[in-house]
């Protein structure tokens, strides 16, 4: 029950990976002529300078917490959910088509938008489920057959948005005619953050954590994914907990999916997921699978997303630098894991 | 060659596997290495063949110090040697395992290879199909191939690990053949057996392995009741059977014929009673295997019925064998039985039945903590299971097996296991008899399979000889059955 | 142009620009064979397509283009390598992280290549032999790296089934202590494979950008996920050369039709048949794999006697088995 022992240690070795890192990025920036210091305080005062650019922040942080709390469920149970990018479009795209279909009924906003959501969440589910059929009943790994589910997913989305879904006139990569603002779930002021999709962002992370602390469930989960074959003989049926893994994974990325159109985007763009699907698994892994460090995690990459957007503006540099420094952390951290583990191994006698 | 180690010590993790170990053999010899499981037979010879290094200690072959490094040098230097599970290349042709690790040209000259296999085959009365995938052949075939192999790359001295362990009586007398003959060419040769028989067979001089030490050395002719002393560090004797009624038929096999891709097992008939312990005895991968696992519901049947208390489970799933109250213990406890990273309480949590949606862990605890006292577990409730040694694993998956099962499938239980830890499962085993349930079990332990069995099945390459009632049996009848005489 | 020819002018496109995903697919077969699997690949081609294409641009040498994609795939490879085998962390998590490390910083760097112009691969008709009815057009006037890759194909299963380091690579993949036992040094035979290959996949970068996709066009180059599907076709290519190749080639034909039907099925958006491939790929995935399903015997096992072998031989002939150490990790002690 005891999730490794984080301490000092860990600190030490996640300061020392946070530095190789920086160090990595530095050079880079240096390379091109930009003082590395200078960067990253624009990076700084672009995210958490002001409380508008804060906003912006936690609306990026809603959805890489849902992505990465589904993920945790996912990782537990041994799979590499990799399709996540898809199951955060097709969250979108059953959203969009519920709201679509009830946007002229006469019903209360608040009924609609809920049942939106809860389409998007069972859109993401289903695109789980079914990389999770093709891995269980196929025998398709889960990394190849979500990686196709992703293409196909984001194929989808460009067929609705320049066919059946088009704007009026002609279809452009603006994406759908956007939803009257009564469909919008509602904002904080003049925020673009909606409290809402804040909550359920929170109630995501906290569900998965108590789940897979607590729970029969979560324990179960656990022991297919550690090692399904002892799991199955021990009577626990790993088809079914493996399938309700990626479901539950899948749901929770559907709402993020879900919260891009009805808190953010208003609409369906081809880009709805914005790569946080492929982010969440790199806040998964840099947070250890430990849900308590994943709000943390996914918030810095929040803001560094958000940050790096000063990057072109002042500097004229493209601002996925913020994905190389992100993916850069995870790939020190799991070098400075290994170094010490080795280390410790030859000190031993 | 000549070998001589001296003072040969290593270890792993916590465990003292060699502790100061010396040992020579002279040329044209046949030396056994006599131990239990787990005294470090395997481990010295994996050190000789380069296959592990040693902590410390030095190898002189022909007098001369020698540095083995890795298995290049040993096999530079004429060692050679064959594996308890063959490390050979299962879905590789023989042809293609025979020419790999061998230097040459870089071009594959198949053909010549062949003909060289064949040639070489010839001398000891070997007929290894050069064109066959390996995992097609039996463990004697692999062996042998092996054996060939490791001489064509001008081994002068082999070591051989268990090599009778799998293999016909056949195929044995042929070993042993070639062994002799190896011998007599003036090759050393080292053999490594918990087989008293075997050794007394075939070894000039044998040293005796207890804990990592050399416990003793002899001379043929030997004293066999001495060389068990010098094993155990006293002579074993097994406490009697433990006598169990037994009561009315529990699962009823009829016409059952379960097959996988190279063992076909038809027209099985068999009424197990409750209470009834039943041994299946046989060659690994005889077919044994393939009944235990049909009757626990992981294999399904290609024909019959497998009827439980009248009702036929023939092509349910595993689950619903489950519930029907039959237990399958796998022999590999960290691979398919326990959930490494997990605890002992964790796994208890797992199989508790019912339960609601929410651990309670105070419960839990305490009914782990319950079962840990009751099944002698010695290890804590919140550590990790594969930090238990073997002993205490095999323990705790018996303590998860839920009360009133009716029958209990077992793969070679007490594996791997010392004389004391073996006799504390059965006890455990036993109780589940007295409470109605029947046991069956395979090992390849002819003693324990006879002394604790009610009837033994034999298997021998897709045949089902008996039941027949283990008091009728004695080791030697039950041996020549295993290699396949009527 | 009449019928015939037309045909055979497309046949010829597919082959050639089935080149990167073969370069791709067969250095990755090298890297799984020694029981590595390298899964940065969709990184590794967009950064080496940059990277050459950047170098192509400031030198004018295409050869130091080309020799600047495979360093870099080896160095991405590399680091694969170090940290699986020598810190020994998991080989998907370093794979995936690179994958999306390169992705970004191939962005990042690129972004003053932008659709500069820069020096492109000629085609290169073999004399005499391109003249050849049929076969000439077919195989013999492409670029140089398609030729290359003809000969790559060939070479890796030359390698791999007919010469002693290729059977000695199939041993490690296979059982890494048996090919300890005979005397490999398991860990360092996998290092180099790794690298070699992650020089092959770093191939594919030059061969698009200085070839195919002349150019660099950062995220609409086009090139973000084909790294993703050059690890599909090794695996259903079976780790065997010739059939990765056809799987190459088959994912190119997927991707000409496509086009080529585009005009004569106006009611289909283009998105969807740019998409095509990918579900047929998934399919295809699935029946190289549906024999180890359980549910696959099970059916089986209900089918009479002569249809079962004839059903279960078809499924063995499109089966592959992975090496079965691949993703583990060897430690000789």
């Amino acid at each position: 029950m005891k999730e490794g022992r984080p301490g000092w240690e860990a600190a030490v070795r996640i300061g020392l990976a946070a530095g190789l890192a920086v160090v990595f990025v530095s050079g880079l920036l240096a390379l091109l002529g930009v003082s590395p210091a200078r960067a990253f305080m624009e990076m700084a005062s672009g995210s958490v300078g002001s409380a508008g650019k804060l906003a912006d922040v936690l609306v990026a942080w809603v959805p890489l917490l849902l992505v990465a709390s589904g993920l945790l469920v996912t990782f537990a149970a041994g799979l590499w959910n990799i399709g996540i990018e898809g199951q955060v479009m097709m969250g979108a795209v059953f959203t969009t088509w519920m709201l679509r279909l009830l946007q002229d009924a006469a019903l209360p906003p608040a009924l609609v938008l809920a049942l939106a959501i809860g389409a998007g969440m069972l859109g993401g589910a289903l695109w789980a489920v079914f990389a999770g059929l093709l891995k269980t009943h196929g025998g398709v790994n889960e990394i190849f057959g979500g990686l196709g589910l992703n293409f196909v997913a984001s194929g989808l989305a460009l067929w609705l948005i320049f066919g059946p879904w088009k704007r009026p006139g002609v279809g452009s990569m603006s994406g759908t005619e956007p939803f009257p603002e009564a469909l919008w779930l509602p904002q904080i002021g003049a925020l673009r953050l909606s409290g809402w999709a804040l909550a359920l962002g929170v109630l995501g992370i906290v569900l998965v954590g108590a789940l897979l602390r607590g729970t029969y469930f979560g324990l179960k989960v656990k022991a297919v994914g550690r090692n399904a074959r002892a799991a199955f003989l021990l009577g626990i049926p790993t088809t079914r907990y493996m399938l309700s893994g990626f479901a539950l994974c899948g749901a929770l990325a559907g709402a993020a999916g879900a919260l891009q159109v009805t808190a953010v985007y208003h609409r369906l763009i081809p880009a709805i997921s914005s790569g946080y699907g492929f982010l969440g698994l790199l806040v998964a892994m840099l947070s250890g699978y430990r849900a308590l460090a994943v709000p943390f995690v996914a918030f810095f990459f929040a803001a560094l997303n958000i940050g790096s957007i000063q990057l072109p503006i002042v500097f004229r540099l493209d601002s996925s630098l913020s994905g190389v420094l992100q993916g850069m952390l995870v790939l020190c951290v799991l070098v400075v894991h290994g170094a010490r583990r080795r280390f410790r191994r030859e000190a031993a006698p | 060659m000549n070998i001589a180690l001296e003072n040969i010590s290593k270890r792993f993790g916590e465990v003292q596997a060699n502790e100061g170990i010396s040992l020579a053999v002279p040329a044209g010899t046949i030396h056994g290495i006599l131990g239990e499981n787990g005294a470090g037979k395997s481990t010295l010879m994996k050190i000789l063949s380069g296959f592990i290094r040693a902590d410390s200690g030095r190898t002189f072959l022909d007098g001369a110090p020698a540095q083995i490094r890795g298995p290049a040098d040993a096999i530079r230097l004429g060692i050679g040697m064959l594996h308890q599970d063959p490390l050979d290349f299962p879905p590789m042709t023989a042809v293609d395992n025979f020419l790999a690790g061998r230097t040459g040209a870089w071009r594959l000259s198949r053909p010549d290879a062949r003909r060289e296999l064949e040639e070489r085959q010839a001398d000891f009365d070997f007929r290894v199909d050069p064109g066959a995938r390996v995992e097609n052949l039996t463990v004697g075939e692999r062996q042998q191939l092996e054996m060939v192999r490791l001489l064509s790359l001008g081994a002068r001295a082999l070591i051989l690990d268990e090599p009778t362990t799998g293999i016909s009586a056949l195929q044995k007398d042929r070993l042993f053949a070639a062994l002799r003959k190896l011998a007599a060419d003036g090759k050393s040769i080292i053999l490594i057996s918990h087989k008293l028989r075997d050794v007394e067979m075939l070894c000039d001089e044998v040293t005796v392995l207890r804990r990592a030490r050399v416990a003793g050395r002899a001379q043929a002719p030997y004293d066999l009741n001495e060389l068990v002393r010098l094993m155990f560090g006293r002579v074993v004797t097994r406490e009697p059977r433990l006598e169990v009624p037994t009561g009315g038929p529990l699962l009823t096999l009829d016409g059952l014929a379960v097959e996988d891709h190279r063992l076909r097992l038809a027209g099985l008939n068999l009424e197990i009673r409750a209470g009834e312990v039943i041994g299946l005895a046989g060659l690994e991968g005889s077919g044994q295997e393939l009944f235990l696992r049909a009757c626990g519901g992981l294999l399904r049947p290609a024909a019959g019925r497998l009827r439980l208390a009248g009702r036929d489970l023939a092509g349910e799933p595993y689950p619903v064998f489950r519930d029907a109250g039959i237990a399958y213990v796998p022999a590999a406890r960290l691979e398919e039985g326990l959930v490494a990273g997990l605890t002992p309480a964790e796994h208890f949590a797992i199989v508790e039945p019912g339960g609601g949606l929410v651990i309670d862990w105070k419960l839990t605890m305490e009914q782990a903590e319950r079962r840990i006292a009751e099944y002698d577990i010695r290890g804590a409730a919140t550590g990790p299971v594969d930090s238990l040694s073997g002993g205490n694993q095999q323990r705790a998956l018996l303590s998860l097996l839920p009360p009133g099962l009716c029958l209990v499938l077992l793969e070679h239980p007490t594996r791997g296991l010392d004389v004391e830890s073996a006799s504390a499962i059965w006890r455990k085993l036993l109780d589940r008899c007295a409470d109605g349930a029947a046991l069956v079990f395979t090992s390849s332990d002819l003693e324990e399979i006879l002394q604790y069995s009610d009837r033994v099945l034999v298997f021998f390459g897709g045949q089902v000889a008996g039941p027949v009632p283990a008091s009728a049996m004695t080791v030697e009848r039950l041996g020549e059955m295993m290699g396949g005489q009527p | 142009m009449n019928g015939e020819s037309l045909v055979l002018v497309g046949l010829a496109g597919i082959l050639s620009s089935a080149t990167p995903l073969l370069f791709a697919a067969i250095g990755e077969t090298l890297a799984e064979r020694a029981g590595v699997i390298n899964l940065s690949l969709n990184g590794t081609i967009l950064l080496s397509a940059m990277g050459s294409f950047g170098v192509a641009v400031k030198t004018g040498s295409l050869a130091l283009g080309f020799l600047a994609g495979a360093v870099i795939g080896a160095f991405m490879a590399l680091i694969v390598a170090f940290g699986s085998i020598t810190l020994r962390q998991s080989q998907v998590a370093v794979g995936f992280v690179l994958a999306m490390v390169g992705r970004d910083l191939s962005y990042f760097l690129g972004a003053p290549l932008m659709g500069r112009p820069g020096p492109t691969v000629p085609s290169w008709p073999v004399p005499a032999l391109g003249d050849i009815p049929v076969l000439g057009p077919l195989l013999f006037r492409h670029d140089l790296p398609t030729y290359a890759g003809f000969l790559l194909v060939a070479g890796a299963w030359f390698w791999l089934y007919r010469t002693r380091p290729g059977l000695i690579l199939q041993g490690v993949g296979e059982r890494p202590a048996a090919a300890h036992a005979r005397g490999a040094n398991v860990n360092r035979l996998r290092y180099l494979y790794t690298i070699f290959g992650g020089a092959l996949v770093g191939l594919a970068g030059p061969i698009y950008s200085l070839s195919i996709k002349a150019g660099w066009m950062g995220t609409i180059s086009g090139l973000d996920g084909l790294g993703w599907i050059a690890l599909a076709i090794t695996i259903f290519g079976g780790w065997n050369p010739w059939r990765a190749a056809l799987g190459a080639w088959f994912f190119a034909l997927l991707q000409w039709l496509g086009l080529v039907l585009q005009p004569h099925l106006p009611g289909v958006p283009m998105q969807v048949l740019q998409v095509a491939p990918f579900p047929l790929m998934i399919l295809a995935l699935l029946l190289v794999n549906a024999g180890n399903a359980e549910w696959v015997q099970r059916a089986l096992a209900a089918l009479s006697e002569p249809r079962r072998r004839a059903a279960a031989r078809l499924l063995r002939s499109l089966r592959a088995a992975p090496p079965a150490s691949l993703g583990e990790h060897f430690e000789s002690r």
